[in-house]
């Protein structure tokens, strides 16, 4: 073969390409969206689908309005309100007025622009990565951004979904497209059967406290291994989910049957022939045996169990069974180590089992789903709230609020003690009202353990749902296992 | 939106030497309301800046006369978190143009990029000279030449080079942002997007 004839093989647009060259999933959907390459700088990333929530948009839509331009695809523009919604009475003028000026802005934007708006007390509203998917906005090969960083969700999808500024959302919006240097490779691969107890939630978490906070920054991760083949789409979307929590841009799954079939006949997903033009670029989403990634990682999923953290943040992880470790095990500075301790009034040594607990939080992107509400209710079940112990459960969406209440979960809850509140992100960030109490504990199921996240001076605990079950009917943290039938 | 032209930068530092500092410290999620870009410098590091009854805590250092200048240097892996970036224009707003730190978040880089704060990554060792030459004089200097890609403490002979993307670097001098280059491209856009899969 000529050496013409070589450089011409190399051309992504050529066919033969793609046989020759061993690919990564990631690299098969970036390689598709790149529209440009700058010389020396970034590259020109087309993307399918913007989602946008009132917090950081409106600065955005302001930037537009300055230059006098419209947003350039209005169909490919998602809108909903969720950062600070009300989780109780949204049928009520929201009471903050910050929060009132932010949502009113969102839908003025909306509608002045023609994107889908779904905002408060509409029947599709929730957290945007809640909906995104059960809607069918989410679909596998496609670039998906949001001004949010747990935008990572969608990866699940063997999508490339990633976080983003401001100033980038309003990039998107004018342009479609997005400014990126394309991101390292990491593989993280999980062989080997969950034991009973051990969730989705645990697996990130483990990963996370293996990996810290930073150890994946610079990278977009793929998830691999039959921990993550075997998981349900819910499962696989908490995990990648946590993906920025250890720095990574994002995590992503390669898509399979499982995919195919959770998305068919959803109310955004191709139909008909473009069904069948989109299955044949899906089918072709996987990585190429033999290809490169710039760092791999393998871990034995019979080695994992159910996870808690004991820090400030989401790296700071532990088995249920372990120790808090001591600050020279862990890597890092030894002052930092110790404030956060402090924060958290707790000290090296200690097991997490048998703390006292004040809050418990079930909701958020992470872990605000129908599955997970199942999963809480089932260790719930013919036990009572104890009464130590204040619970906030707040659905991802109102599909999943709908759901609680037609599988007749909410009897269940309602007769253990819990009450149920309406969907948004509610105290994973504490932008409305629902805001840990200084210095209070608080077992949550969402994403972030880092000081005052859930309120100013609140002690985040991150777990699993079925670890948020079990601490809320015995008072304090409590191995799930010892609860499950 | 266009932002100031960065070109060298002479300042003393406000040292922050904790490690993963996160942009939910940077900016807790209860200032993120706004809806223009303004003020977001009253509530940076608002929860360490400041008790529950709005008084400045006297031992942090934003609140220390002694330390002041238009550098701010942190630990390792500073700006973690959220893709919130009210961080970086809060970091702006109060008057600092430059970070300096051994590693910084993916999205907080971009943030800050995108704004005109330059993000300066050193190695462990010069984060180390750095901290001590502040804490040796306070008002000691720095100075940042983007250009040339160099930081140097001014007391001591120490300098290091410091990568950035040439097309950012580009951007950050002329003080051009990434909108502008895309309208530009606006029919190649409209091209491509006539053919995605999805």
């Amino acid at each position: 073969m000529t050496f013409l004839k070589l450089l011409r093989l190399a051309d992504y647009k050529n066919p033969y390409f793609y046989r020759i060259m061993k690919k990564t999933l990631f690299d098969k959907v970036w390689d598709k969206h790149v529209i440009q390459q700058i010389d020396k700088g970034p590259d020109v990333l087309f993307i399918d689908r913007h989602m946008v929530h009132e917090v950081t948009s409106p600065v955005a839509f302001l930037g537009l309005k300055n230059r006098n331009i419209k947003v350039m695809y209005p169909e490919r523009t998602f809108a909903t309100a969720d950062h600070n919604t009300p989780t109780i009475n949204q049928h009520l003028p929201v009471q903050d007025s910050l929060s009132a000026k932010q949502l009113d802005a969102l839908e003025k934007n909306a509608s002045e622009h023609g994107i889908s708006f779904w905002g408060l007390g509409h029947e599709k509203n929730g957290i945007v990565h809640v909906v995104g998917p059960e809607y069918g906005i989410t679909v596998p090969g496609a670039t998906i951004v949001c001004g949010d960083s747990h935008t990572s969700t969608h990866g699940a999808f063997g999508a490339i979904a990633f976080g983003i500024g401001t100033s980038e959302v309003e990039m998107v919006l004018s342009t479609q497209c997005i400014l990126q240097p394309k991101p390292k490779k990491m593989r993280i691969t999980i062989n080997g059967a969950l034991e009973k107890g051990v969730t989705p939630k645990d697996v990130a978490l483990f990963i996370i406290s293996k990996l810290t906070t930073s150890g994946a920054t610079g990278h977009f991760v793929e998830y691999a291994g039959e921990v993550f083949k075997s998981m349900t789409m819910e499962g696989r979307m908490t995990v990648c989910n946590l993906s920025i929590e250890m720095g990574a841009r994002g995590g992503m799954i390669a898509p399979d049957e499982k995919t195919f079939r959770y998305i068919k006949g959803r109310e955004f997903t191709p139909k008909g022939d473009a069904w069948d033009k989109a299955m044949d670029y899906w089918e072709e989403l996987y990585t190429d045996e033999g290809a490169k990634f710039d760092k791999e990682f393998f871990f034995d999923g019979s080695e994992i169990e159910p996870m808690i953290t004991f820090g400030t943040n989401p790296g700071m992880g532990i088995g249920i069974t372990k120790k808090i470790p001591t600050a020279a095990a862990m890597e890092g500075g030894v002052a930092t180590y110790q404030k956060s301790l402090n924060y958290m009034g707790y000290n090296e040594g200690e097991s997490m089992i048998g703390k006292e607990i004040d809050f418990v939080f079930v909701g958020s992107c992470t872990n605000g789903r129908i599955e997970d509400f199942r999963a809480f209710t089932e260790i719930v079940k013919g036990r009572k709230k104890a009464d130590n112990v204040t619970a906030w459960l707040v659905p991802g969406s109102h599909k999943v609020e709908k759901a609680i209440k037609k599988e007749g979960l909410l009897d269940i809850l309602e007769a253990a003690g819990f009450e149920l509140r309406e969907p948004g992100c509610s105290a994973c960030l504490a932008m409305n009202d629902d805001k840990i109490p200084q210095g209070k504990y608080a077992v949550s199921t969402s994403n972030r353990n880092f000081e005052g996240r859930q309120g100013p001076g609140s002690r985040t605990l991150l777990a699993s749902p079925i670890m948020a079950a079990a601490a809320a009917v015995t008072g304090k943290v409590t191995d799930p296992r010892t609860l499950i039938n | 939106m266009a932002y100031d032209k960065f070109d060298i930068l002479n300042s003393a530092g406000v040292p922050l030497p904790i490690e993963n500092v996160d942009t939910d410290q940077i900016i807790p999620a209860r200032f993120l309301k706004a809806t223009e870009r303004v003020g977001f410098g009253d509530n940076l590091f608002r929860d360490w800046r400041y008790n529950n009854d709005d008084t400045p805590k006297k031992d942090f250092i934003l609140n220390n006369p002694t330390y002041s200048g238009k550098i701010l240097v942190g630990g390792k892996n500073f700006g973690s978190g959220s893709s919130r970036e009210h961080a970086a224009w809060a970091i702006y707003d109060y008057g600092f143009r430059c970070v300096v730190s051994s590693f910084f978040a993916d999205i907080f880089r971009n943030n800050c990029l995108n704004i005109g704060v330059l993000p300066v990554q050193v190695s462990p060792e010069f984060l180390q000279k750095v901290f001590f030459a502040i804490e040796s004089d306070p008002k000691s200097t720095f100075t940042v030449n983007l250009a040339q890609q160099k930081i140097a403490i001014d007391s001591t002979t120490a300098t290091e080079a410091f990568d950035i993307n040439p097309y950012k670097k580009d951007n950050m001098i002329n003080g051009f942002d990434d909108i502008d280059y895309l309208l530009n491209i606006k029919k190649d856009i409209k091209n491509f997007a006539q053919d995605t899969p999805i």
